[in-house]
């Protein structure tokens, strides 16, 4: 047993779900008590979907359980078929249901229903929301595909591509379609396919007839790809363009593959990033420290943009789906930091408290710890939230996606002018420490209080007369040099106080006085 | 309980008799299961917390339905079965002591531990029970560890609540079962609104007063055969059978919806204690004016309207009396997921002929009848809600209901505009 306050990922048959939702005319029969609805307010709260996903739920109770569950799996499964008219159907179980073995897979064989069934097998109990995506992905394909399709010849059409991986309750999958869509209509390649979202059990019977695959979301549609690699020798592309030079890579790796130009997609002047982070004001990111935890894919391209494209320094590095730890783990190396592969929002806590960066990047829990801990924020990963469906276009990939990042990223921080105004200025009484910068006053605490052992120990307005303070380590403050401290400005400070006492201990002095002070500042230096 | 006007008996069973026979339907449900109350009542029971022994789909479930406030931490949480449980690697009660023990060091605040039993717990027989008894004797004086089944083969949303609350009777010291009467409240109510309730009881005079649950779980009122209780909400079935086998009375009473059904649920308490008639009529003449002046509010709005109620929380059959009877509006359909008949007797005698009550539930039949019907109002669960909009129907998210501050004097007008304001919207709405 697992003690769990709050998760990552949701169990895989919802993962199943965001398949099935983001098609048109697939039915989903899940074999699952009355509560397990409760995954459909996701779709139209969340995502605020106009339709109910196409899910039928069994709903059976406990005096179902020593007569014929099996039976009202078999009603459901008629009924729905009836009443819906799907072109195929997937079956499957959720976790109560799968502890009570009716083998939806043979239930449904043995009934012979009107469209092609596919057999969910998702083990609720070992795996999750993004393996329940892929897999039920790749068993969909699997079953409809037409191994008949062929290609047909290159010459004389333009090459065709199929899309995988986007779905319902998508990181903004909706938006990053419209700049891939861009991308291959500058390159004049074709979509043959966008699945899951948007397609039918139809389209997807025609999967092979592309020439090749771009694989837009791992997580979900990795699986399926190397399939479709083995069974009709598709090629695919696997760089995620998030990111300035992951989309130019992206475009170079499309163009090499439909054999065609990629000038045009390069040329794109919509790039505006690459100039946002070399003009002067963005100077002050230089070195920021950065903390990077979502979803294997969005934290590596993160951190790849954070460290080359924004020039900050990834202070810590990590994923929640452990399918995906290996790319975490060889991207951390690049960043010499240590991985943190763990679905535990209290240990990824732990990390964000022990490294103190400027900038926390994360998922929507990641947001709300940084919140406590009064750390600028964006988020770059799902799970998502309300928020994450704007009803702005904002996409993360493509040179738009760049530029929307700039701006998600950077905002959050105190801009660089301002920071310069902070420190001219910190002792005017409008302009005091507790105001903080204008623009997030209303999502900020006014001080990281008490979050940590080391700025607990920080009162709230100037004492000069205060008595030495005891510092976390067993080291003293002198009053002078706790009055030193005040005057660096606030959102720096709890960092000078936690380096200098670090910097005292290590070197064995155990008063702070202001020698230490600024011996600290010279050794930290950078 | 011979203070009380014959209304109950024989007279409410006529009228359901004339009623067209109630529609009992089995499909899918479109319904929370009873974890679900684990939201409310945390908040109210500020010394307890709940740990759901379940699956992944169990802590999905409560961070999904309640959404920002997870972000604290919150005092529930779920010990996640896993594989390693089920295949019998690991004893899973073993697993539980582990899981209670590692909960109980990290909040030495807890004084009151519920053991909830789950969907998948259920299935592969957990004894919850049995782990309570032996945590419990563990942990001896400082915490108390109490079991009940919030799962969805078993228990609807709102039902949760009532396992909860009947978990807890047998805990309820038993005062002095000779002495004089004492009123019990039962079913959680937000602080403001149960000490609202707790002031007029004290103004008309009955001074000995307790809740269920009360604020701090180890706090419980006395329970006896001094005990005469008023049920507060409308999905409390087994809780009143536990009160009831511990010698309690139930003091037959409209739920406290509205202007109407507050004073009538006050009175059935007033009479029971012998209090007079004059002197409780002059203490609840002024709030009573005010809600009625609040609900006024919204009646333009509402009146007339045509209203249908899919099941959710079992607060359908006084909510569409409320409306009826204090705004005119026409109840179509009322779909409850449980219609308890007794504990509703009153409310179903108010109800119109024409009104279709259902029970249980087959969500795509009901959502057809919807579109036949063509309310102009539809209270039903998240899911449906959107789309429903989409197809043109004005809804109203019922879990507002269950989360919001509704009962009494006091809320009465904000109930009613709980209703109006989806109608109200489209009026503004010019996009």
């Amino acid at each position: 047993m697992q003690l769990s306050v709050w998760t990552y990922e949701g169990p895989p048959h919802v993962g199943a779900m965001r398949v099935a939702t983001a098609m048109e005319g697939m039915h989903y029969l899940l074999h699952a008590p009355q509560g397990d609805t409760y995954a459909d307010l996701l779709f139209t709260m969340i995502e605020r979907r106009g339709k109910r996903p196409p899910v039928t739920y069994t709903t059976f109770e406990a005096r179902d359980l020593g007569k014929d569950t099996a039976h009202l799996f078999q009603d459901a499964a008629r009924d729905a078929a009836a009443r819906f008219q799907p072109q195929a159907m997937m079956v499957g179980a959720s976790c109560t249901a799968e502890l009570i073995q009716d083998d939806p897979a043979g239930l449904s064989e043995a009934m012979d229903l009107p469209c092609p069934v596919i057999p969910l097998e998702l083990p609720s109990y070992q795996r999750k929301e993004n393996w329940g995506a892929a897999e039920s992905f790749y068993q969909i394909v699997r079953t409809l595909a037409d191994r008949k399709v062929e290609r047909a010849p290159r010459e004389g059409r333009r090459p065709l591509v199929n899309l995988l991986g986007p779905t319902a309750l998508g990181f903004r999958h909706r938006d990053d379609l419209v700049e891939i869509r861009k991308i291959l209509d500058a390159l004049g390649v074709d979509i043959h396919l966008e699945a899951p979202l948007g397609a039918s059990p139809q389209d997807i019977t025609q999967i092979g007839a592309a020439d090749f695959n771009i694989v837009l979301y791992p997580e979900i549609g990795d699986e399926a790809a190397r399939w479709l690699e083995r069974e009709f020798g598709q090629p695919a592309v696997r760089t995620v363009p998030i990111g300035v030079s992951a989309t130019r890579a992206f475009i170079a790796e499309v163009a090499e593959l439909a054999e065609v130009d990629p000038t045009s997609a390069l040329g794109d002047d919509s790039a505006r990033m690459p100039w946002w982070s070399r003009s002067v004001d963005s100077n002050y990111l230089t070195g920021k420290r950065v903390f990077i935890f979502g979803d294997a894919t969005h934290a590596v391209a993160a951190a790849k943009i954070a460290h080359e494209e924004l020039g900050f320094k990834v202070c810590g590095l990590g994923c929640y789906n452990r399918e995906f730890a290996r790319d975490i783990r060889a991207a951390a190396k690049l960043y010499d930091v240590e991985p943190l592969i763990t679905d535990d929002h209290m240990a990824v806590e732990d990390a964000i408290m022990a490294v103190q960066p400027e900038l926390v990047l994360g998922t929507q829990m990641e947001r709300h710890i940084a919140k406590r801990l009064g750390m600028p924020c964006a988020v770059i990963s799902s799970p998502v939230h309300v928020q994450d469906f704007p009803a702005r276009h904002s996409p993360q990939m493509g040179f738009e996606g760049a530029n929307v990042i700039f701006d998600t990223w950077v905002h959050p921080l105190v801009m660089g002018l301002e920071e310069h105004l902070l420190t001219m200025f910190r002792d005017d009484f409008e302009f005091s420490d507790d105001a903080g910068p204008s623009h997030h006053a209303a999502h900020a605490p006014k001080m990281p209080q008490a979050s940590t052992p080391t700025q607990s120990a920080e009162p709230e307005a100037p004492a000069p007369t205060i008595a030495p303070v005891e510092a976390a380590n067993d080291t003293i403050w002198t009053a002078e040099a706790e009055r030193e401290l005040k005057k660096i400005p606030f959102f720096v400070r709890g960092k000078a106080r936690r380096n200098t006492e670090n910097f005292a201990a290590d070197q064995g002095r155990f008063e702070i006085d202001l020698d230490t002070l600024y011996d600290a500042k010279a050794h930290y230096a950078r | 309980m011979n203070a009380l006007p014959p209304a109950s008996g024989c007279a409410s069973e006529l009228a359901t008799l004339e009623r067209a026979p109630i529609l009992r339907e089995r499909g899918q449900r479109e319904v929370f299961c009873g974890l679900t109350g684990i939201i409310w009542l945390h908040r109210k029971m500020q010394d307890a917390f709940f740990l759901v022994v379940g699956s992944r789909t169990c802590a999905h479930l409560l961070q999904s339905a309640a959404g920002v406030m997870i972000f604290a931490e919150p005092r529930f949480a779920t010990a996640i079965m896993e594989e390693r449980d089920l295949a019998g690697m690991v004893d899973a009660q073993d697993e539980l002591d582990r899981v209670v023990t590692k909960l109980l060091a990290r909040r030495p605040d807890i004084k009151t531990l519920f053991l909830v039993g789950s969907c998948p717990s259920e299935v592969i027989k957990l004894d919850l029970a049995k782990a309570a008894e032996r945590l419990g004797t563990k942990y001896n004086s400082s915490v108390r560890i109490l079991n009940y089944s919030g799962s969805g083969i078993e228990t609807t949303f709102t039902q949760g609540e009532d396992a909860c609350l009947a978990s807890l009777v047998p805990e309820m010291p038993a005062g002095d079962p000779n002495g004089e009467k004492e009123l019990l409240i039962v079913g959680s109510l937000p602080d403001i609104v149960e000490d609202q309730f707790m002031r007029l009881f004290d103004q008309i005079g009955i001074k000995r007063v307790g809740a269920l649950p009360a604020r701090q779980a180890s706090d419980l009122p006395n329970l006896g055969p001094q005990t005469r209780y008023l049920l507060a909400q409308p999905f409390l079935a087994e809780t009143a059978m536990a009160l009831e086998a511990r010698g309690a009375q139930r003091l037959d009473a409209l739920f406290p919806f509205g202007a109407e059904g507050t004073t009538a649920w006050l009175q059935a308490a007033a009479r029971e204690f012998g209090i007079d008639e004059m002197h409780f009529n002059s203490v609840i003449a002024g709030p009573r004016e005010r809600a009625k002046r609040a609900i006024e509010h919204s009646a333009a709005q509402l009146n007339g309207k045509r209203i249908s109620f899919l099941p959710d929380s079992q607060l359908e059959v006084p909510l569409a009396r409320f409306l009826n009877q204090e705004l005119g509006m026409e109840p179509v359909e009322i779909g409850t997921p449980y219609l308890h008949r007794t504990h509703l007797a009153r409310e179903l005698e108010l109800l119109p002929q024409s009104a279709r009550l259902s029970e249980g539930q087959h969500v795509d039949r009901q959502l057809d009848r919807v579109r036949e019907d063509k309310p102009d109002l539809t209270v039903c669960g998240l899911g449906l809600a959107n789309p429903l909009e989409a197809e043109g129907f004005a809804t109203k998210w019922a879990i507002e209901l269950v989360f919001s501050p509704i009962h009494g004097f006091e809320q009465a007008g904000d109930l009613a505009e709980l209703f109006a304001r989806p109608l109200r919207r489209r009026d503004v709405l010019r996009v």
